[in-house]
């Protein structure tokens, strides 16, 4: 099996990077939003679900 | 500040749901239809018209664009008025996007039935219908842009990112995978050729259910269990990683569909792992729907509109499991070609597309007409019918699937094929193929129910086709939070919005697909293979026309018990001239790859006029109208410059030499029929037919005759 994965991988000179590159970029971006919401406010994303409730209100123009 | 007064568009909402009921039952008619045609092939009532190959396309295309399609726009045009506190930007807008929509349908619903078809999976339509769905989009796109611009509501709720999402990556996916270059108003052929083909065509196929099925859903699923619930939901903040994982993640999964295929194996296990990794986004989305409901459970007892809502989301969950584990190899070896792949795309269809379809509607149609519910039991037997048709549908597919799989794949203590005839495998599926049309059956009773509950609803109410509102307008003294972060910031910007969005999709889709059109080791070429020949290629227009790829795939994985069965494995070097590939993903019938030389011409002129008797008790439909048209000849030339122009190496000037040529392995079919007792005149459709499919896999044997005669 790793034979035949090899033989084709032979064929497309510096194939490797591209799964490495696809991991990198999407672990990166994960990490990062991850951080950045734990360290939000919950009042601040309890205000923004509460936008669907009301249809006659805007309520968040001044957040 | 002073509060505006404004009017919310009812009227658009009311048309779409409108279109949504009516081609919600139409497609799913046609599909049980098509379903009973799987237990006796009589139901195409011997019409070309209505024969399996031309209609499962109209239903897949029907559901899909017209049913979901119509059901979506529904839901936006209701949610982002509300959501954003203003009318849509443009009422025009809404009715060209309305009408264009519906005519876009009624092109379909014409053009499928008739044959005219690109021949490619959920992306038939021809393309000056795909030019047509362009424009609509855009004009959708510009109308929901416009009124996000001139909102009252700063920031834009999560149901709005999904929809920009869904916008941009619909958009991207639909132009790439619509390249054709047209031969006449009806034909064209795919701009790229297998393996390519195959990669395009489902990284748009797989992304079609996540960007059209899905991410539009999953923003109603944020507006709706909310707004019926009277609850916000469980948590923004999963929300906010639930969006970019999913939409990050989702364009990278295409490949998952073409495992054990010619196509290379890097792109494959790229596919393998982003699609493993879309469990976590997705069950992170159905529980932040369904954990919207804690303690409000009881609600869910007397609320039909929560009660479709929660399977709904519970029968997303349960494929956005299943869906993941199916793309693993080794499970996916068993699964790919069979019906569990049916019943996968049933329980998100029919549970998760459908049921919040009904749920939305029942929770708009009292809203809109100012009433309640005709009738709340009415709506609870839609519920039960329907969700019992769910699994009656469901569990006959999954015992099809796996029965199949293991007979494909059982060999006898001596090593060979334990069911060499793959007609034994067809017929002992024939009770779970009636089950599933009988399951079905009453999931369109429940619809039925609900078309009548909801036009009674109607009757009793009057339609405000305006709703007053008021809320005070944005203003530009605002000035952002200090230390707030990127996203906070971004969720009042939808032009970053769609930006990011944009780029996020675009990552997987450029790295998955530009290598492979890019770098030609990626599909090794073979030296004996050769362009069809003019007679072939109309046969194989007629292959297409007939959409014989709905049952028979032409792909051969590397496997023991599918090379004992149809030969060699199918090499991404064979495909290089088939525009568009026909690789299929079901098979009903056997694989068609090296179908090529193996029967005699008579063979299969007695199989395509009447199957059964060459295969008794096939479920095949016969083709007697191959039998008596004439092959028009008119377009062979163009075809031949078409195929020229897409880098297929026929000769400079063999387009005046291609109808010459055509006749004469026209008679020469001819010939060898008579030979055989069939008289048959050389320019009928069925002549062409069996060229192509005599020609199928044999390239490669070409080569083997060459080599054992140099051996010799």
């Amino acid at each position: 099996m790793l034979k035949f994965v090899k033989h084709h991988m032979e064929t497309i000179m510096g194939i490797e990077i591209f799964p490495i590159i696809s991991f990198i970029i999407f672990f990166t971006f994960f990490i990062v939003v991850l951080g950045y919401l734990v360290v939000q406010r919950t009042s601040y994303f309890d205000k923004m679900s509460l936008m669907p409730l009301d249809d006659n209100q805007a309520s968040t123009n001044k957040l | 500040m002073e509060k505006e007064t404004f009017r919310y568009d009812n009227s658009i909402v009311r048309k779409f749901a409108f279109a949504t009921m009516a081609f919600g039952i139409i497609g799913m008619l046609v599909g049980l239809t098509a379903a009973l045609q799987m237990v006796d092939p009589w139901f195409n009532f011997l019409t070309p018209y209505l024969t399996f190959g031309r209609i499962r396309p109209l239903h897949t295309n029907a559901v899909i664009f017209a049913f979901v399609g119509n059901g979506i726009f529904m839901g936006v045009y209701y949610s982002l008025q509300r959501l954003l506190k203003t009318r849509m930007w443009s009422d025009a807008l809404s009715n060209i996007n309305f009408w264009g929509w519906q005519l876009i349908i009624l092109s379909a619903v014409v053009t499928l039935p008739l044959g005219i078809t690109t021949g490619k999976e959920y992306a038939e339509l021809e393309w000056w219908i795909d030019i047509c769905i362009a424009l609509i989009w855009v004009v959708f796109g510009l109308n929901m842009f416009m009124t996000i611009l001139k909102r009252r509501e700063r920031h834009l709720y999560v149901a709005i990112w999904f929809y920009i999402a869904t916008f941009v990556t619909v958009a991207m996916l639909h132009i790439v995978n619509s390249f054709e270059l047209p031969v006449s108003f009806f034909k064209s052929y795919s701009w790229y050729a297998g393996v390519q083909d195959a990669l395009v065509q489902w990284w748009y196929g797989h992304n079609a259910v996540a960007f059209f099925l899905t991410t539009p859903y999953l923003g109603l699923m944020y507006y709706f269990i909310p707004k019926a619930s009277n609850r916000p939901v469980y948590s923004y903040r999963l929300s906010i990683v639930h969006f970019w994982a999913l939409i990050f993640i989702y364009i990278w999964a295409g490949p998952h569909h073409l495992l054990y295929t010619a196509l290379p194996d890097w792109a494959q296990n790229l596919g393998v792992v982003f699609s493993f990794m879309l469990i976590a986004p997705s069950w992170g989305g159905m529980l932040n729907g369904l954990l919207t409901l804690r303690g409000a459970w009881d609600r869910v007892r007397e609320s039909a509109v929560l009660k479709f809502m929660v399977v709904a989301v519970t029968c997303y969950g349960m494929s956005t499991f299943e869906g993941p584990m199916m793309s693993l190899k080794n499970v996916n070896a068993i699964s790919h070609f069979t019906d569990w792949t049916i019943a996968h795309v049933h329980i998100g269809g029919l549970g998760w597309n459908g049921f919040m379809t009904f749920g939305i509607l029942y929770y708009l149609i009292p809203k809109l007409w100012n009433t309640k519910m005709y009738s709340d039991k009415l709506s609870d037997f839609h519920f039960w019918i329907g969700t019992l048709g769910i699994i009656l549908y469901a569990l006959p597919m999954y015992w099809a699937g796996f029965t199949q799989s293991l007979m494909w794949k059982e060999f006898t203590a001596e090593g060979f094929l334990a069911y060499p005839n793959f007609l034994e495998t067809v017929t002992q599926l024939k009770p779970m193929y009636a089950a599933r049309a009988f399951g079905g059956g009453i999931y369109i009773i429940g619809v039925i129910a609900m078309l009548y509950n909801l036009i009674m609803t109607m009757k009793q109410g009057t339609f405000q086709p305006e709703e007053e509102a008021s809320a005070a307008p944005l203003t530009n003294d605002y000035t952002a939070h200090k230390g707030e972060g990127w996203h906070r910031a971004i969720e009042r910007r939808p032009i970053q919005m769609l930006v990011f969005s944009l780029v996020a999709v675009a990552i997987g889709g450029a790295i998955e697909i530009i290598p492979t059109m890019l770098i030609d080791s990626n599909i090794p070429t073979i030296a004996s293979v050769k362009p069809y020949t003019p007679l072939e290629l109309e046969g194989r227009d007629i292959y297409i026309r007939e959409g014989c790829y709905n049952c028979h795939s032409q792909m051969i994985r590397p496997f023991r018990s599918e090379t004992e069965r149809y030969g060699e494995y199918s090499k991404a070097g064979e495909f290089v001239y088939d525009h568009p590939f026909q690789w299929g993903s079901k098979r009903t019938g056997p694989d068609l790859h090296r179908i090529g030389a193996k029967y005699s011409d008579s063979w299969h002129y007695n199989h395509m006029w009447d199957p059964a008797s060459m295969s008794p008790g096939t479920i095949m439909p016969s083709y007697p109208w191959l039998f008596d048209s004439e092959l028009s000849t008119d377009l062979t030339a163009g075809k031949i410059r078409a195929m020229q122009t897409l880098g297929v190496p026929y000769e400079e000037g063999y387009d005046q030499l291609a109808v010459e040529d055509l006749n004469a392995q026209a008679q020469q079919i001819a010939d060898n029929l008579k030979k055989d007792g069939i008289e048959v005149l050389p320019q009928t459709e069925i002549v062409a037919l069996i060229a192509y499919l005599q020609r199928l896999g044999t390239d490669i044997k070409v080569k083997d005759a060459q080599a054992a005669m140099v051996n010799q």
